[in-house]
C-alpha cells in the first residue's frame, strides 16, 4: 500500500534522511523506532509530504498508484485527512483552541465527502462514540481546553480515523500522556486498525510499546535504517548491535553492590529518619465559578506521610496531577504547606527561621527533569555548579574551584568543563551537570524530579548507573520522583504510590511492582509496557 | 563582544540601524564643538533660502542655518527620549519584576495601576503638566517616561512569569537565595534580550513623541532648536518654503528608522529562539 | 463568561476612578493659587477672590472632588471662565470631532494593515513581501503630523485638490465633515497601518507555525483554507491587542493633527485652554480623553471574548 524507496531528505544544508526504503500493507502494523533525532518523525512527515519549507527530498513515496514525493497540492489535499491520515504527539497543541471539538472533526468529512452539515455532525456523533467520548458527557460544543490531554488526544483519533483512512501515521501518539492513558489509546488504536483494516505507522521511541503493538519493526538512527524485520524476531534476536543496545538499555538495571536500605529494619535498629513528613496538606486556591459560591479550593496533597532514613532511596510514582511535584517542592522547603510538619535532621522546615532553613539547605538538593531548562543559559559552567556553595559563606574564589572540580569529577565530567555553556552539553551530560551541581554541597539528601524522563534510553541507562554508584560511595538518601514504573523499579529500595493527592501504597519496591495492593498501583503496573512481557505476550502464531 | 558584533553585522537590519544611529550621535556629538554656522545667529538677509552652495539646508524665515539647527536639534531628541527611556526602564522594570516575583494581590495591583497609567498617552500627560508647569523639556521628559513605565512594566513581568517556573531559577531557590537575589542574578540578565530591544523600540518612538510635543508647543521651548519645534515654525512657510518642513521631517523618519533597524536587527541577532536553531 | 464580563467591567470603572483622582490630583499640585494662575499676575485681589469662590476652591479638596465627580456623572463639567460658556457644551461640541476622527482613522489603519500583514505573511520571502516590509519600516517612522504637513503641502497648497484645513461642521451634511476629515485621518492612519501590518504578519507567521495548523493540513484542507478557517481567528488575539493600545495613541495623536487642519477639536481645545490657563476645561476635556480610552479597552477586552474561547470558561 505505502512504499518508501530509497528516500532522502535534506533540511537546509543538513542532511536528515539517509536512503530510507519501507513498505506497508493493509491491516498491519508498521513501528518506527529510534532515539531523538533519529528521523523517525520526517519520515512520517515526508509521506504526509508535510515537510518544512526548505527541505529537499529525493528517492520515492508510493502510495496505492500515486507517487506522493513532490505530488501537487491537489492531489495531497485529496490524500491527506482522506486516505492517510495521521495523529501527533502533543495533544495539547494539536487543536485549535478557537474552534469546538465537533467542528474540527467534522470539518474533514464536510470537506472530503461534500456532504451536509447535519450528516457531518451525525456521523461525528457515531465518531465520538467510537474513540470513547459519548457526546452525552462530550457534547461538540467543546472547546480543546475543558479536555484532558487523554481526551483530546481521542478527539485527534476520531478526527484522524473520520475517514476510514487506508493508512493511519501515529507519532509518538502516547508520548504526552500518562502510562494508564497510553494503555487505552494503543488498546484504541489497535482495534480501529482490525475494523477498518487499516495500516497503521506507530513510531515511537519505547521499544516495549513497539513489542506490544506492532507486527513489523524499523529500527532507525540517525536518519538510517539500522534493523528492520517481523518485530517478535528482531527484538528477540538483537541481531543487530544498535537494537540489542536499545533492548538493553530500555530494561536496563544498576548493579548494587549493597542491600536496599529498608524502613522496617531501620526503625527495628533505632536508626533516626533524615526527614520524615507528618500529614502534610497543600491546598491551592482556585478561580470561583460562581457569583454566590465561594471558590473551593483545590487539595494538591492530601494529607501525605513520608519517611526517609539516611541513605534510602525512596521512590515516589503516580500519574501526572496526583500531587508528587507539590510534595516534592515541600519537602525542598520551596513550598509552605497548608498544615502538617516536616521534620529534616529533628528541625521542623515549615517554623525553621531563615537562617536555619539556609543550613539544611546545605543538606538537601535537587535534580529537575529537563536537562534543558535546569541550567541560567548565561552561565558558564563554574557559576553554575558553584551556585548551592551560597549556603556556604565564606569559601575563597580558589575552594570554590576546588569544589567545583571535585563535582565534575564525581559525575564523570573534566575540569575543562568549567568555561563552557550549557547549550556546550549534551542531554545526557547537562543531567551530569545538574548532578553535580545537587553534590557540591555534601547533602545526605537529593530529591531527583522525573530525572531521567527526558533522556534517551541509553543515556537514561547511563545516568542510572551514575546515580546509584553515587549513592553508594557517598551514602546519599535520594526521593525519586517518577511516573516511569521501570526506572523506579531499576533504582528504589521502597516506593510511595500517590493518587489524587494521597499515598495510597508504601512498600519493599518489588513487591508493588510484583504484588501492588491499591487500585492505582495496579493500573501503574498492568499499563507500564515492558518489554519481556510483551514479547512473552506476543500470539505464538506471529514471529 | 568582538564575536557578537561580527555575527550582528551581519544582519543587514542591525548593519543599516547601527551606522544611521551612529550618524545621528556623533552629529549630536559634533553639535557641542563645531556647527556651520552659529544657530543664535540671525540673517535676515539670507532668510527663506531653498538649500544652495553655502547653506546645505537652506535657511529659515530668520536667516538661521537649517543645518545647523538640525545637527543641534539632534542633542535635544536624543537628550528627551533617552532621559525618558531611562525612566521607564528604571522604574517600569523593578515593578514589573517585583510584581512577578511577589506574585498575588500585590501583582494585580500593580498591574491594574499600569492600566491606569496606559489610559494616559503621552501627548495628554504633557498637556496636564503643561498646564499646571507650564510647557519645556523636562515636561516632555516626564510625559514620555511615564509613558515609558507600563511599557516596561508588562514587558519585564511577562519575561519574568515565563522564568520563574524554571527550573534553573528553582535550583536557585533550592540553593537557598531570596528572590531579589534571583531576580537580580537570574531573571534580569534572561530578560536582557528582550529589554535592549525594547528600549531601542521605546527610544525610536521617544523621538517622535518629543517632536510631537515641540511642534504642539509643550515640549522643548525656543530659542533651543528642536525638529519639532522647526515643523512648527514650518507650518506657515509651507507655501514658499517648504525645505523648511521637509528637511527636519526627514531628520527625524531618517532617526527613528535607524533605531528601528537596529531594534529589528538586535531582536535576530539576540532571539534566543534562533540562537538555539544555531547550536 | 458573566464573571468574565462583570470583572472586566469592574475594573474599567476603577481604573477609571483612579484616573480621575490622578486628573484632579495633577491639579492640585499648581503651584500657587490656581485663581491666581488663572487670572495672570495683573489680576485684582478682587477678582482672585470671585474666581476662588467662582471656583469652589475655599472648600477642602476632598468635597471639590466629589462634587467635580458628581457633576461629571451628570453631565455638569463646571463653567470655563474664559468662555464664558458651561464646559460640558464646549466639550461635547469638541468630541464629535475629535472621536469621529480617530475612529475614521483605526477603521482605515484596520482597513488597511491587515490584509496587506496577511498577504506578506502568505507570501513570505516573496518580492512582494520585502517591499511591504520595506515600506512599512519607512511608513512607521514617518510622524503622522509630519505626514500631515506634506499631504497638505502636495494635495493642498501645490495640486489644490482638498482644502488645506478647518471644519464645515456636521450640520453642513455628512459629506463636506467627512471629506474635511479625510487628510487627518489618513495621516493618523498611515504611520498606525505600518506598525499594524507588521505585527499582524508576524502574528500570522507565528500562528502558522503552531501544532494545529499542521493538524489542518493532515486533515486535507488546502493553504488558504487553513488560513481561513484555522489560522485568522487566532491571529487576531494579539492584533486586538494592539488595536486597543493604537486607539488611545490615534485619539491623542488627534490633538497634534487637529493643529494641522486647524480642526476645532478637543485637541485644539486643551491647547487654548493651556494658553489661557483655563484649568478647568483641561481638567475636564484630558478625563473625556482618558474616560474614552478606558471604555475602548473594554471594548477590546470584550472583543477577545469572541475571538478567544478559553477565556470564556474562568482562567485563560
Amino acid at each position: 500500500m505505502l512504499e518508501i524507496d530509497g528516500l532522502k531528505l535534506s533540511i537546509g544544508d543538513t542532511p536528515i534522511l539517509k536512503d530510507i526504503s519501507l513498505s506497508i500493507e493493509p491491516g498491519k502494523i508498521l513501528g518506527i523506532v529510534g532515539e531523538s533525532g533519529s528521523g523517525k518523525s520526517m519520515t512520517a512527515l515526508s509521506a504526509m509530504q508535510l515537510l518544512p519549507e526548505d527541505s529537499a527530498t529525493s528517492g520515492s513515496i508510493r502510495f496505492n498508484q500515486h507517487q506522493l514525493l513532490d505530488a501537487d497540492d491537489g492531489l495531497m489535499q485529496d490524500l491527506r485527512g482522506n486516505d492517510i491520515a495521521m495523529i501527533f504527539q502533543e495533544p495539547m497543541t494539536a487543536l485549535n483552541p478557537v474552534h469546538t471539538i465537533g467542528d474540527q472533526i467534522a470539518e474533514g468529512i464536510m470537506l472530503h465527502d461534500r456532504v451536509a452539515r447535519q450528516e457531518a455532525v451525525t456521523r461525528t456523533n457515531g465518531l465520538m462514540e467510537r474513540v470513547g467520548l459519548p457526546i452525552s458527557s462530550f457534547p461538540l460544543s467543546r472547546y480543546p481546553h475543558e479536555l484532558s490531554g487523554g481526551q483530546r488526544q481521542r478527539v485527534m483519533i476520531a478526527m484522524a480515523c473520520a475517514q476510514n483512512p487506508e493508512l493511519l501515521i501515529a507519532d509518538e501518539p502516547t508520548t504526552a500522556l500518562d502510562v494508564t492513558l497510553q494503555a487505552q489509546i494503543l488498546q484504541l488504536l489497535r482495534s480501529l486498525v482490525e475494523e477498518q483494516n487499516m495500516g497503521l505507522i506507530l513510531i515511537s521511541h519505547d521499544l516495549a510499546v513497539v513489542a506490544e503493538m506492532t507486527d513489523q519493526l524499523v529500527v532507525m538512527r540517525h536518519g538510517e535504517i539500522v534493523d528492520h524485520g517481523p518485530t517478535g524476531s528482531i527484538l528477540r534476536a538483537k541481531k543487530h548491535p544498535y537494537t540489542a543496545q536499545l533492548a538493553h538499555a530500555s530494561s536496563h538495571i544498576p548493579e548494587r553492590s549493597q542491600p536496599p536500605v529498608l524502613s522496617e529494619l531501620a526503625t527495628e535498629a533505632g536508626l533516626a529518619p533524615l526527614i520524615s513528613a507528618r500529614q502534610l496538606i497543600r491546598d491551592y486556591p482556585t478561580k470561583r465559578t460562581n457569583l454566590f459560591t465561594p471558590a473551593k479550593p483545590f487539595r494538591a496533597v492530601d494529607g501525605v506521610d513520608v519517611t526517609v532514613y539516611p541513605g534510602q532511596t525512596m521512590g515516589l510514582v503516580g500519574e501526572s496531577g496526583c500531587g508528587k511535584s507539590t510534595l516534592a517542592r515541600m519537602l525542598l522547603a520551596l513550598d509552605t504547606p497548608t498544615s502538617g510538619s516536616i521534620q529534616f535532621n529533628e528541625l521542623e522546615l515549615t517554623s525553621a527561621s531563615a537562617d536555619e532553613l539556609q543550613a539544611a539547605r546545605r543538606n538537601i538538593q535537587v535534580v529537575f527533569q529537563d536537562p534543558f531548562s535546569s541550567f541560567n543559559p548565561r552561565h558558564k559552567v563554574e557559576r553554575l555548579v558553584a551556585e548551592p556553595l551560597y549556603l556556604e559563606p565564606g569559601l575563597t574564589v580558589g575552594e570554590k574551584q576546588n569544589r567545583v572540580v571535585v563535582a565534575l569529577e564525581e559525575v564523570g565530567l573534566q575540569a575543562s568543563a568549567l568555561s563552557k555553556y550549557p547549550h556546550q552539553f549534551s542531554g545526557g551530560q547537562r543531567q551530569r551537570l545538574a548532578i553535580a551541581r545537587a553534590l557540591i554541597t555534601r547533602p545526605a539528601l537529593i530529591v531527583a524530579d522525573e530525572p531521567v524522563s527526558a533522556l534517551d534510553v541509553s543515556i537514561r541507562a547511563q545516568v542510572l548507573d551514575l546515580l546509584t554508584e553515587l549513592r553508594e560511595r557517598l551514602g546519599l538518601a535520594y526521593i525519586f520522583i517518577s511516573h516511569d514504573l521501570s526506572v523506579v523499579k531499576a533504582l528504589c529500595d521502597e516506593v510511595l504510590v500517590m493518587d489524587t493527592g494521597r499515598i495510597v501504597e508504601h512498600g519493599i519496591a518489588s513487591d508493588i511492582f510484583d504484588n501492588p495492593q491499591s487500585d492505582a498501583a495496579k493500573m501503574l503496573v498492568e499499563a507500564t509496557p515492558d518489554l519481556e512481557r510483551a514479547l512473552q505476550n506476543r500470539p505464538s502464531g506471529s514471529r | 563582544m568582538k564575536q557578537f558584533l561580527k555575527t550582528a553585522m551581519h544582519n543587514r537590519s542591525f548593519a543599516t540601524g547601527i551606522v544611521i544611529t551612529c550618524f545621528i550621535v556623533l552629529m549630536a556629538a559634533v553639535s557641542f564643538i563645531w556647527t556651520p554656522y552659529d544657530v543664535t545667529n540671525l540673517d535676515i538677509t539670507a532668510k527663506l533660502k531653498a538649500p544652495y552652495g553655502s547653506h546645505w539646508f537652506g535657511t529659515d524665515h530668520f536667516g538661521r542655518d537649517i543645518f545647523s539647527m538640525i545637527m543641534v536639534g539632534a542633542r535635544n531628541s536624543i537628550a528627551v527620549a533617552l532621559a525618558a527611556v531611562i525612566i521607564g526602564v528604571g522604574i517600569g522594570v523593578p515593578v514589573g519584576c517585583w510584581a512577578a516575583a511577589r506574585g498575588g494581590q500585590l501583582d494585580e495591583v500593580l498591574m491594574r495601576g499600569n492600566d491606569v497609567v496606559f489610559a494616559f498617552p503621552s501627548l495628554l500627560s504633557a498637556a496636564m503638566i503643561a498646564a499646571v508647569f507650564g510647557p519645556g523639556a523636562i515636561n516632555a521628559i516626564i510625559a514620555i517616561g511615564i509613558f515609558n513605565i507600563p511599557v516596561f512594566a508588562r514587558l519585564s513581568r511577562g519575561a519574568a512569569l515565563t522564568l520563574w517556573p524554571r527550573d534553573f531559577i528553582m535550583a536557585a531557590r533550592a540553593a537557598g537565595k531570596n528572590k531579589t537575589r534571583i531576580t537580580i542574578e537570574h531573571i534580569i540578565p534572561n530578560m536582557a534580550n528582550v529589554l535592549i530591544v525594547q528600549a531601542t523600540v521605546a527610544f525610536a518612538l521617544g523621538i517622535i513623541l518629543e517632536a510631537g510635543l515641540a511642534y504642539v508647543g509643550l515640549g522643548t521651548q525656543p530659542p533651543t532648536p528642536s525638529w519639532g519645534k522647526m515643523l512648527n515654525e514650518a507650518q506657515t512657510m509651507m507655501s514658499f518654503a517648504p525645505h523648511m518642513a521637509v528637511i527636519p521631517g526627514l531628520a527625524i523618519v531618517i532617526s527613528v528608522l535607524g533605531l528601528n533597524l537596529l531594534g529589528d536587527g538586535l531582536r535576530d541577532v539576540l532571539d534566543p529562539r534562533l540562537s538555539r536553531k544555531r547550536d | 463568561m458573566i464573571l468574565f464580563l462583570i470583572r472586566k467591567i469592574l475594573w474599567a470603572a476603577a481604573t477609571l476612578a483612579v484616573a480621575s483622582v490622578l486628573v484632579f490630583a495633577a491639579l492640585e499640585i499648581v503651584p500657587g493659587d490656581p485663581a491666581q494662575v488663572m487670572l495672570g499676575i495683573n489680576a485684582t485681589d478682587d477678582a482672585i477672590a470671585a474666581l476662588r469662590e467662582d471656583l469652589g476652591l475655599n472648600k477642602p479638596a476632598l468635597e471639590r472632588y466629589f462634587s467635580w465627580i458628581f457633576g461629571l456623572l451628570q453631565g455638569d463639567l463646571g463653567k470655563s471662565y474664559t468662555y464664558s460658556v458651561a464646559v460640558r457644551e464646549l466639550v461635547a461640541d469638541r468630541i464629535t470631532i475629535s472621536l469621529p476622527l480617530a475612529l475614521l482613522a483605526l477603521v482605515m489603519s484596520t482597513a488597511i494593515a491587515i490584509p496587506v500583514g496577511l498577504y506578506a505573511a502568505t507570501k513570505r520571502g516573496s518580492i512582494a513581501d520585502t517591499t511591504i516590509m520595506a515600506v512599512t519600516q519607512v511608513g512607521y517612522a514617518i510622524p503622522n503630523f509630519w505626514l500631515a504637513l506634506l499631504l497638505v503641502y502636495i494635495l493642498a497648497i501645490w495640486l489644490q485638490l482638498v482644502p488645506a484645513g478647518g471644519f464645515p461642521g456636521w450640520d453642513g451634511g455628512l459629506v463636506p465633515a467627512l471629506k474635511a476629515l479625510f487628510l487627518p485621518a489618513v495621516s493618523l492612519a498611515l504611520p498606525q497601518a505600518a506598525i499594524l501590518s507588521r505585527i499582524t504578519r508576524s502574528a500570522l507567521l507565528d500562528t502558522m507555525g503552531e501544532d494545529y495548523i499542521r493538524t489542518a493540513r493532515a486533515k486535507g484542507l488546502s493553504f488558504r483554507a487553513t488560513i481561513w478557517k484555522h489560522a485568522l481567528r487566532n491571529t487576531m488575539i494579539p492584533v486586538l491587542t494592539i488595536l486597543g493600545l493604537q486607539f488611545a495613541y490615534l485619539l491623542a495623536g488627534t490633538i497634534v493633527i487637529e493643529n494641522v487642519f486647524y480642526l476645532p477639536g478637543l485637541g485644539r481645545l486643551i491647547f487654548q485652554a493651556i494658553a489661557l490657563r483655563d484649568l478647568i476645561v483641561v481638567e475636564s476635556a484630558v478625563m473625556m480623553l482618558v474616560a474614552t480610552i478606558i471604555l475602548i479597552n473594554l471594548v477590546v477586552d470584550l472583543a477577545y471574548l469572541w475571538a478567544d474561547p478559553r477565556l470564556r470558561h474562568g482562567r485563560p
